[in-house]
């Protein structure tokens, strides 16, 4: 198969851009539509080290034990993701971690899948009850302002906060294959 | 080493304490339960990082942590049902294939800490074939403190990713509680490893 990218949105581009020249060195993922570019970026980047996750929790256990070692890690994620981590976001208080992750939604706009609606309605809920701070960027212009302010957060105050890019912003799933 | 042939059983403390005597300069993670127990029965280290929950996840925290030290030889203890709960990891790690990092899990083939039931690993998992399946070749089992030695030199090595299954006792040696404060034992690791609080 033949799957020549498209270029990638401008947010998409802003937000490897805010990993980059936060010096994260480990990018830890399940896949999906909306980290497309960063996580292509992410592998093509000698610095950085691209890790592919067969389920989400897996990704909080690889961000603690970057900042044990001394790297900052991030964790992206689509919303049904959440609901795999939440015993394991106990680690991220139980030690007082830092954490960043940043989860594309689904479920909450134009969602032509039902199946997306229970744990995309709940992903903010849940990651709250786990004692997450939350933020969200819905719109373009306001995704490099709000993926900088959590990272932040995160690496220098050592907060565990999690930036939900709206599925507002990532548009509409086409369906139909041509 | 077939599962058969295997009548002999190792002892988990005399196995673990040899280890890691063996392997003064690794970077220590262990999962919950009787691993920790072990670990920190063989006497308490700033380089080992005692896991008390977060079920599944002392392999892929040893990932990040190997990924991020790559010059230092990062060893996760973890028991069967530590591991079986984050068994995909295995394959995570195994696409990485960081050569720091060595695996060992302690198999009694029963959940220990929660009144010995059985586990996969007694009821037809063979943990070896699904590490050798996920793509880490250098995966084998032991029965024996002996084969201790080799195993500490390919650590010390860094000679590359690889996952042990030692096969243990079923027994449950007097418990030996490693500090349970996680913030104590995260920060006491860091400045081992020369990082200041930020």
């Amino acid at each position: 198969m033949n799957h020549t990218p498209a270029p990638a949105p401008a947010w998409q581009e802003v937000i490897f851009k805010v990993l980059k020249e936060g010096g994260v060195n480990q990018i830890a993922y399940v896949p999906d539509a909306g980290h497309s570019h960063v996580i292509r970026s992410a592998i093509a980047d000698p610095d950085i080290q691209d890790v592919v996750l067969t389920t989400e929790e897996e990704g909080v256990a690889v961000c603690s034990g970057a900042w044990l070692g001394g790297d900052r890690a991030v964790l992206l994620m689509q919303s049904s993701g959440v609901g795999n981590c939440v015993n394991m976001f106990s680690l991220l208080q139980a030690a007082d971690f830092p954490f960043f992750t940043l989860v594309t939604m689904r479920g909450e706009y134009a969602e032509f899948n039902p199946w997306q609606g229970p744990m995309g309605k709940a992903t903010q809920g849940a990651l709250e009850l786990m004692g997450i701070h939350v933020l969200r960027a819905s719109k373009p212009e306001e995704v490099e302002e709000i993926v900088s302010a959590g990272f932040d957060a995160a690496f220098e105050a050592g907060e565990k906060v999690a930036v939900l890019l709206g599925q507002e912003l990532i548009g509409r799933k086409k369906w139909e294959r041509k | 080493m077939s599962r058969d042939a295997l009548n002999k059983r190792a002892d988990r403390r005399e196995f673990v304490a040899k280890l890691l005597a063996a392997t003064p300069d690794a970077l220590v993670v262990t999962g919950l339960g009787s691993a920790s127990y072990d670990v920190f029965a063989a006497g308490d280290r700033d380089k080992n990082y005692y896991l008390w929950g977060a079920m599944g996840g002392a392999t892929s925290l040893g990932l990040g942590l190997a990924l991020a030290q790559s010059d230092k030889p990062v060893v996760v203890i973890t028991g069967d049902g530590e591991q079986l709960m984050g068994i995909g990891s295995l394959g995570s790690i195994a696409v990485k294939q960081p050569k720091n990092l060595t695996i060992v899990v302690l198999d009694n083939g029963h959940f220990g800490e929660t009144g010995m039931q059985r586990s996969h690993s007694s009821l037809g998992a063979d943990l070896v074939a699904i590490a050798k399946g996920f793509g880490i070749a250098d995966a084998y089992s032991t029965n024996s403190i002996d084969h201790v030695d080799e195993i500490a030199q390919g650590i010390n090595a860094r000679r590359g990713l690889s996952f042990v299954q030692v096969f243990i006792e079923a027994d449950e040696p007097p418990r030996a509680l490693p500090p349970r404060d996680g913030p104590f034992i995260k920060n006491r690791f860091r400045a081992a490893l020369g990082f200041k609080p930020f």
